[in-house]
């Protein structure tokens, strides 16, 4: 595995090693001394050319807790603002030695484009992709879900997972179900009719458009951001009444199974899709996902940079 | 393809190590026995469970993984990171035992000397092998041995353990 673009390039034992190692890696973040030599000289580019600020500094943390250097690129503040393009800032980041860039682009298929292009050597990893897909976060809610809601056994068959808001805009959303489907849990998506994009029917999901009958049987409760920054449209009539209709309050907590998770990718709205008083809640496992998001993505670096080429002779 | 140890030669091999470790420390409750997975993890639970009833009480074992620690990563394909668990008695101030499988170049055990460092500071580190094949790369030598098997470096020596692959045996293999 050389670049991780999409939850699609994955087997399932391909995702399940990434868990199980990021489960052993969590113990450096428990431990006294948070870092481990295995990618000391690799050199680890952040291009964020949109906004972030968990990912970003997830990845920043997991590539200095394995001794990597790391640069960090924003737009604001370069020269992707003075109109430079993809071609010329890979071709600048090759130029400098980066072994892996870490991608973050407004455009679907951006980190796709750099993968296929000869434009530079190095890993490219995708930190989420206009509409299209964040893999790194899928697999960091895969890890939360397998932690709180699977005995025994080490994929998610028989979780069932709801998520809840605007699936249409949500790379988080494309990501998670692909994920969770490879690893055997049951996933209904929860919107109104205009938050759902088209084709939604041929994914391997449930549909529903009322939460209030979803939310007493699921083990998880994945609540979405409304991206009002990408919706240039009318998706829902006011915010109090998406807020009614699709939010996650206090009522629907309490109907809510027992043992059952309330997630939640970041950054929130809150009193939209989620209360304050949810978020904050005992089932709130949100904050939790932020700490296992180092974890999983030390075991992306490893997995992806530690290893040498595997045509590499084996002794 | 020749056998080098049957199943009785391992297990006479680990009685007599067991016996060696408890001569060598003379205050056995101090002592910590940590394994190298895979193999090396099960060789230091059959030797705690010796020196256990030889000592009289419950010697702690653990395991140790040094993937990340390992100096040749990159001119291998990527490894699985295996399991670490360290007892709770932890290892700060014991006399703590490494144990593996088979010594060779010596880079495994340098590698666990560093993943020792992130845990804690042991009072003295010790080393116990099942075989010792030679072709050292690095000044490492092993203080307990169950068997000195000089080998030439296009030779390959495999440990079998019942815990594993279902037999107890050790092969050369010529390659």
């Amino acid at each position: 595995m050389r670049h991780l673009l999409s939850i699609s390039d994955l087997t399932k034992v391909q995702a399940l090693s990434i868990l199980d190692t990021a489960t052993e890696l969590a113990r450096v973040s428990d431990g006294a001394v948070k870092k481990l030599p295995t990618l000391r000289g690799r050199t680890i580019v952040n291009l964020f050319v949109e906004d972030s600020t968990r990912t970003r500094i997830s990845f920043e943390a997991a590539a200095k807790r394995l001794s990597a250097d790391v640069i960090n690129f924003s737009a604001k503040g370069s020269s992707l603002s003075k109109g430079e393009s993809l071609k010329d800032t890979a071709l600048t980041l090759q130029a400098m030695g980066a072994d892996a860039v870490v991608i973050r682009h407004g455009a679907s298929g951006a980190p796709q484009r750099l993968a296929d292009s000869d434009w530079m050597r190095g890993s490219v990893i995708n930190a989420g992709d206009g509409t299209h897909e964040h893999p790194s976060q899928a697999l960091l809610d895969a890890f939360t879900i397998r932690k709180h809601c699977v005995k025994g056994g080490n994929d998610l068959v028989g979780v069932r997972v709801a998520i809840v808001g605007d699936i249409l805009h949500s790379r988080v959303a494309r990501s998670n179900v692909l994920l969770l489907n490879l690893l055997g849990a049951s996933v209904t998506l929860v919107a109104p009719p205009t938050l759902l994009p088209v084709g939604v029917e041929s994914w391997p999901v449930k549909i529903s458009y009322d939460l209030d009958k979803v939310i007493g049987s699921v083990d998880v409760v994945m609540m979405l951001r409304v991206q009002q920054e990408r919706m240039n449209d009318l998706f829902f009539p006011n915010a109090r009444e998406y807020s009614r209709y699709f939010g996650l309050n206090a009522d629907r907590l309490r109907l809510m199974s027992h043992n059952s998770i309330v997630m939640h990718p970041g950054p929130m709205n809150r009193g939209l899709e989620i209360a304050a008083e949810v978020a904050d809640s005992a089932r709130s496992v949100i904050v939790e996902q932020v700490a296992n998001g180092v974890s999983v993505r030390m075991a992306i670096l490893y997995v992806l940079l530690a290893g040498g080429p595997l045509e590499a002779g084996v002794k | 393809m020749s056998i080098a140890l049957s199943a009785p030669d391992i297990s006479r091999a680990l009685k007599r190590i067991s016996h060696e470790i408890l001569e060598a420390n003379t205050s056995s409750d101090q002592i910590v026995l940590l394994g190298i997975p895979t193999r090396g993890a099960h060789l230091a639970l059959r030797i705690a469970a010796n020196m256990s009833s030889l000592a009289g009480h419950t010697i702690p074992v653990g395991m140790l993984d040094i993937t990340m620690h390992r100096d040749d990563l990159r001119m291998r394909p990527p490894r699985p990171i295996m399991p670490t668990s360290i007892p709770d008695s932890g290892i700060q101030g014991r006399d703590l035992v490494l144990i593996d499988d088979v010594l060779f170049s010596g880079r495994t055990i340098r590698a666990g000397l560093d993943a020792l460092g992130e845990i804690g500071r042991p009072h003295t580190v010790q080393l116990a092998v099942l075989i010792d094949r030679g072709h050292r790369e690095l000044p490492i030598r092993a203080d307990f041995v169950g068997k000195n098997l000089p080998t030439s470096i296009a030779q390959s020596v495999k440990v079998h353990l019942n815990e594993v692959d279902g037999i107890d045996e050790v092969l050369i293999e010529e390659s």
